[in-house]
């Protein structure tokens, strides 16, 4: 259970596709799990697909939003690098940050009609003090296959949560079918020690 | 048993552990769920209607033969069933039956962000509006309890946040159903003529007045007196987004937003000093608590416009808030966009390039009005695109001559495009309407209709053939074409535009997520780099697919960059090789 009474509250964001509802609903289950009382919210309908995707994921003793509000995550994770930058007024200077290496374009970016962000972390960096990157596409494909990158980041996110790593494993092998836990289970391994 | 449950999983839980067995609904963001989820439970009826006003029916006949009813819409859906819901206001129900209204602030997936909390209050419903999944759940089962407690129709209230919020939900123990149904006769009560809708007007009087005198005792409207200083009247997810910020303040949460418990509001007035209504949206409490005669603070503070959130109501209370602030960072938009493969692209890529007014309507296609495509002119709301390119054609007379088209998609023509088709052969319009059909309901997520030929429940049905539709509504100019081949599109469309009286052309190829339909994807093409010149016609489709990437100029060569195309994403849908001039994607 928990030590103290506060709510922690973790921002997941991304673009659509990089299953990311998949992941906050894999932590959600851990944290119910584990005793929290918890909430996420995310908002899906129109045609989402590359559109931008965030989930609000609070436990603690008890919950009331869903929602945290700007300025106050404790846990910041972002699926798709130039994403970590869309949602700066959600953070505090301790935020925890990660942020995976993987590009996606946005259409402008597509169209030529202007240019894709540089020194993200770099940038980073200056304002945060807790900024990790890590290149989950590459570690998911060393596990078996890119398309794992989410359990890769899930991961890397766990180092930062007060759960037991079995409750992780049993989640994660309920997660998926027989054929697929044990490379999940091999991409959380590698996330939690990149 | 615990499990964590999103806002509509669980009302479609405590729908079913209420012993209701009956539904029907059209989809609708973020409503579409909660009969999905309800359809799946052991023996019972669910139904996709053909649109919100046949669903209310639909279920008004399932209770007056005894049956308790559910019936599910998306806020503006409430709009379009309104007619039978403000009768079957005066004729009771018989049985039980409830009307889910899930409302948008924010307008995340929307055209407007209307509180429907008015329409409890304008057609003289009883609401109840949960803030969690826990409450959406229990709340569905008071919702009926209070259906048939009171021969009334009850509107449960949701809004995205709460439907489409997860969190622990305990499950109950399912009441066995019972069937209670039989025709009865009551033409005093159901037929609403007017001389008996007089009769029955006094009795929606009655009934809430008493109505009221329940929601004095009704236990889920929750008095907690903490801080005498302030209070907070309040309902829905907004409660939840206070308590995070004041936790020490007192509040009275209104489980029952229509009608308010008068004396409740009262006592709670005299208790605390200082109160706020917390509210998204309309001062609809504000206004009624101030008409009550009692002092409180509210829109003057709160905004009117888009949903909440604990810092925006901290923030309105609590002014000189200090923090950490940091600025948003200006990073290029990801607007939501048509999928790789999606059979609207070359659709609207040739309709782009016309010189006509296209009005639109509400589908994934909508999303073409953004660039490149620029293909779509308006969008109002579901089955306007027809009525709307009739009366311009119409206004314009001549001018409007081979210049005005109206688009629509199968779910959303069979929702509510029949009947404006049906006047456009009969006033003898101009017009040229495109049924865009990828046989499904895309956009919510693949529901079905009556031309995909299968039911809610994934039972095969009499198929819709909309080509024989039109023909029997009296259009005479009629072309089925399929969008992926832009030569065919084209002439298509300019031979309709150019004909007198109406045409339709019905634009046939089924959405590339579709499961059922999925079509072998082709090979994705690619393209030749050495042939690519660099013009950007193919980024011009907008497909995600394809990119531009820089390259260095050769030498005595103006070429900026080329065109690549994303193998993962490309489904070989082959209009990108149509608009090349170069040959070179294949």
């Amino acid at each position: 259970m928990l030590k103290n009474d506060k709510v922690k509250s973790v921002l997941l964001a991304g673009v659509g596709g990089q299953g990311i509802l998949k992941a906050s609903d894999i932590m959600c289950a851990v944290l119910m799990e584990s005793g929290f009382d918890v909430k996420k919210s995310e908002v899906h309908g129109m045609a989402q697909r590359g559109g931008c995707v965030t989930s609000h994921v609070r436990y603690g003793s008890k919950v009331y939003s869903p929602l945290e509000k700007l300025g106050n995550i404790d846990i910041f994770i972002s699926f798709e690098k130039m994403e970590s930058l869309r949602y700066l007024p959600y953070l505090r200077k301790d935020s925890s940050i990660i942020v995976n290496s993987d590009k996606v374009y946005p259409p402008e970016v597509n169209l030529g009609s202007c240019s894709y962000p540089h020194n993200i972390i770099k940038n980073l960096k200056k304002k945060f003090g807790l900024v990790r990157e890590v290149d989950a596409s590459d570690l998911a494909r060393k596990a078996g296959n890119s398309k794992t990158a989410n359990i890769v980041l899930l991961g890397a996110l766990s180092r930062l949560v007060e759960v037991d790593q079995k409750i992780w494993n049993h989640v994660i092998a309920k997660s998926f079918p027989e054929k697929l836990i044990k490379m999940n289970l091999t991409a959380f391994q590698m996330g939690f020690y990149a | 048993m615990k499990v964590l449950m999103s806002g509509n999983e669980a009302i479609a839980r405590g729908v079913y552990e209420a012993g209701v067995r009956f539904a029907a609904g059209y989809p609708g963001t973020p409503s579409t769920e909660i009969m999905e989820e309800f359809s799946k439970y052991e023996g019972v009826y669910a139904e996709w209607s053909p649109n919100e006003k046949v669903a209310v029916e639909v279920a008004i006949g399932a209770a007056l033969a005894g049956e308790k009813a559910l019936v599910v819409m998306k806020h503006v859906g409430v709009n379009v069933a309104a007619d039978p819901i403000f009768t079957v206001s005066y004729t009771g129900t018989n049985s039980a039956l409830v009307i889910v209204s899930a409302d948008d602030p924010s307008s995340h997936s929307s055209q407007n962000e209307q509180d429907n909390r008015n329409y409890a209050k304008f057609a003289k419903i009883p609401m109840l509006e949960p803030a969690d999944a826990q409450e959406a759940k229990e709340f569905a089962k008071l919702a009926f309890a209070l259906s048939k407690k009171f021969d009334t129709p009850v509107f449960l209230r949701s809004t995205t946040r709460v439907s489409h919020s997860k969190s622990i939900v305990k499950l109950g123990k399912p009441v066995a159903y019972q069937d209670k149904t039989a025709i009865t006769f009551n033409p005093e009560k159901y037929v609403m003529v007017p001389a008996l809708a007089r009769l029955r007007r006094v009795e929606v009087e009655k009934r809430l007045e008493k109505i009221k005198q329940y929601a004095e005792i009704f236990r889920e409207n929750k008095m907690e007196i903490n801080d005498r200083r302030f209070g907070i009247i309040t309902a829905g997810m907004p409660y939840n987004y206070a308590k995070e910020v004041f936790p020490d303040f007192s509040y009275l949460k209104l489980g029952m937003v229509y009608p308010l418990p008068e004396k409740l509001i009262k006592n709670f007035a005299k208790k605390v000093k200082k109160i706020y209504v917390v509210e998204e949206l309309d001062p609809y409490l504000e206004e009624q608590i101030k008409a009550m005669g009692i002092d409180v603070i509210g829109k003057e503070i709160f905004p009117y416009t888009n949903e909440f959130d604990p810092g925006i109501i901290e923030s309105a209370i609590k002014k000189n808030l200090k923090g950490d602030k940091f600025p948003a960072q200006k990073i290029p938009s990801r607007p939501p966009n048509l999928c790789p493969g999606c059979p609207h692209r070359g659709l609207f890529y040739v309709l782009g390039k016309q010189k006509v007014f296209v009005a639109g309507d509400i589908g994934c296609y909508t999303l073409s009005y953004m660039k490149p495509l620029q293909g779509l002119h308006s969008c109002i709301c579901m089955g306007a695109s027809i009525g709307m390119a009739h009366g311009m054609s119409k206004a314009l007379k001549e001018k409007g001559k081979g210049k005005v088209v109206g688009v629509i998609g199968d779910s959303t023509f069979v929702h509510s495009g029949i009947t404006p088709l049906l006047n456009m052969a009969y006033n003898k319009s101009d017009a040229l309407i495109i049924i865009c059909d990828n046989s499904t309901t895309a956009m919510t997520g693949m529901q079905e209709h009556p031309a995909t030929g299968y039911t809610l429940q994934g039972k095969e049905t009499k198929q819709l053939d909309l080509k024989l539709l039109v023909s029997s509504l009296g259009i005479e100019n009629i072309k089925v074409i399929d969008p992926y081949n832009l030569k065919e599109t084209r002439e298509a469309i300019k031979e309709e535009l150019e004909k007198d009286g109406p045409s339709v052309i019905i634009s046939q190829r089924s959405c590339v997520l579709f499961k059922r339909k999925n079509y072998a994807t082709e090979k994705p093409v690619k393209i030749d780099a050495e042939k690519c010149t660099g013009c950007k016609v193919c980024l011009g489709l907008g497909c995600p697919a394809i990119s531009w990437k820089r390259i260095e100029p050769k030498e005595g060569s103006k070429q900026q960059g080329i065109s690549v195309i994303d193998e993962g994403l490309c489904t070989g849908c082959g209009v990108c090789e149509q608009v090349c001039k170069f040959e070179a994607i294949s």
